[in-house]
């Protein structure tokens, strides 16, 4: 217990890491998603295309080897150009190539996530919007995303719970988030057990708040709607 | 500029196929077990009894709620490490040498991880069993455990096959955290192609085509098995349709 209040700083911050990561990548897979959704329900066959090898190789392959994969790769890539161009060495920061792949892999999900939720909303509203004399992203904006989002909100939560739980894979390519400030604690004190219990019990705080905030999130996008009383 | 030296690969493929082997019968066996386990659990998970359904919900609530790696690590790192651990070994107690192999390790978390994943989707079938189905087997005289054999578990298993099917998906790729805990699994045997030949490009993608194949097969056979069992529950066609089709 000693040897927890002793590390708890340290563990602390490889939590705020944990968050850092998290949520740059949840920023970046809702960007890459909403791009995502547009490609597949795009007219243009290439770029359904292009949106369905994504999906279809994210989800096939590991998150922990293209993690890997764009961690190390990246490096040997950025060893060719800085020679190339005759720089000195760039080291490849194992943040940004943690908050990169797991933006890229969630884009996908995300993506998914928008497309159903797009194709939910009834054709009408956007025929009205078009009536009314909006312009196209004037309709997107004001008619079609809100009325989207309502649908889009489960998917979207349960993707938040996912995301934030696989950024402990960070920890695999040297990232000192909690996962690997807790290994590192662990060695030191010999007391492994005591230190991963307490990054579950973090992650535990973590899912739960998230849990609590969507419910809200949820409650105020459905305002409007009347539930089925059964 | 080299980029994908394929004698890299070729030159480790019994490395790979060791590694994919791993992968499968770990992820394998996981998911039997956690099955196993799953079934009668979820019917506990959905008891009117909070005895019987609280236990279940906070066995779930921290193994949904907290990564795999971190689960991994904790069995093996904090567990099977630990100080209390050893002095059990010295004791010589077969049961407690198991913690000493990470193969059990990763098998025991992995498996406590995809089973309460997997009771909460069955708890989740059978909340939404038809209540006709059970009155009609109440109306036949059948007995509460009767029902549940023969009409809401077969029933219930059946609709969540699709769920299942992702879950088996998510487990063989979460499979990939293996090598944290010094197993040579699919991705183990990427990384020490990797740093033995500095080829990262070579062994990860390699290894990426290799789970999607195996994502690929296990796609293609779960669709058989949905319109094998869950064929009643598909939409039925018109004519209209099956022109399109």
């Amino acid at each position: 217990m000693d040897a927890l209040i002793e590390y708890s700083p340290s563990l602390l911050a490889g939590a705020w890491v944990t968050l850092q990561v998290a949520i740059l990548s949840l920023m970046l897979a809702v960007g890459t998603g909403l791009l995502g959704a547009a490609c597949k329900l795009s007219r243009l066959a290439p770029l359904r295309w292009w949106s369905a090898l994504y999906t279809t190789v994210v989800r096939g392959v590991p998150d922990l080897v293209m993690m890997l994969l764009v961690f190390y790769g990246g490096q040997v890539l950025l060893n060719q150009v800085s020679d190339y161009l005759e720089w000195e060495m760039i080291e490849l920061n194992a943040f940004a190539a943690g908050v990169l792949t797991i933006g890229f892999i969630f884009g996908a999900y995300f993506t998914e996530t928008f497309r159903g939720a797009f194709q939910a909303v009834p054709a009408g509203q956007m025929e009205a919007g078009r009536a009314y004399g909006m312009s196209g992203w004037q309709t997107f904006w004001r008619v079609l995303f809100p009325q989207m989002l309502r649908y889009a909100l489960p998917g979207m939560g349960n993707n938040w719970l996912v995301l934030l739980k696989s950024t402990a894979i960070v920890s695999m390519i040297g990232l000192s988030d909690m996962t690997w400030l807790a290994d590192q604690a662990g060695r030191s004190t010999h007391q492994p057990f005591t230190f991963y219990l307490a990054v579950c019990v973090l992650y535990l705080a973590m899912t739960s708040v998230s849990n609590a905030v969507l419910q809200r999130l949820e409650r105020r996008y459905n305002v409007g709607v009347r539930e089925a009383n059964v | 500029m080299e980029w994908f030296d394929l004698t890299v690969v070729t030159g480790s493929l019994p490395e790979f196929w060791r590694g994919l082997w791993m992968t499968l019968h770990l992820t394998g066996i996981a998911l039997i077990i956690g099955f196993g386990f799953a079934v009668p659990l979820s019917i506990a998970r959905v008891s009117k009894n909070p005895w019987v359904s609280a236990p279940v919900r906070a066995y779930t609530y921290f193994f949904r709620g907290t990564p795999m790696l971190v689960q991994l690590l904790l069995v093996y790192y904090g567990i099977g490490q630990s100080e209390w651990m050893q002095q059990m070994w010295e004791a010589g107690n077969p049961f407690w040498l198991l913690f000493r192999d990470a193969y059990f390790c990763a098998l025991l978390a992995f498996s406590l991880n995809t089973c309460a994943y997997q009771l909460e989707m069955f708890a989740g079938a059978i909340r939404n069993t038809p209540n006709g189905e059970v009155e009609a087997a109440k109306a036949m005289g059948m007995t509460r455990s009767t029902a549940l054999r023969r009409i809401i578990l077969p029933s219930a298993l059946r609709r969540a096959l699709p769920p299942f099917s992702n879950e088996v998906i998510l487990m063989l790729q979460g499979s990939a955290i293996a090598s944290a805990v010094t197993l040579v699994d699919l991705t183990g045997a990427a990384r020490n192609v990797y740093s033995r030949h500095y080829a990262p490009f070579e062994a990860f993608i390699f290894a990426g085509l290799l789970y999607l194949v195996v994502t690929f097969v296990l796609v293609g056979l779960f669709r058989v098995a949905e319109n094998r069992w869950l064929a009643h529950l598909q939409p039925r066609r018109s004519a209209s349709d099956a022109k399109k089709n």
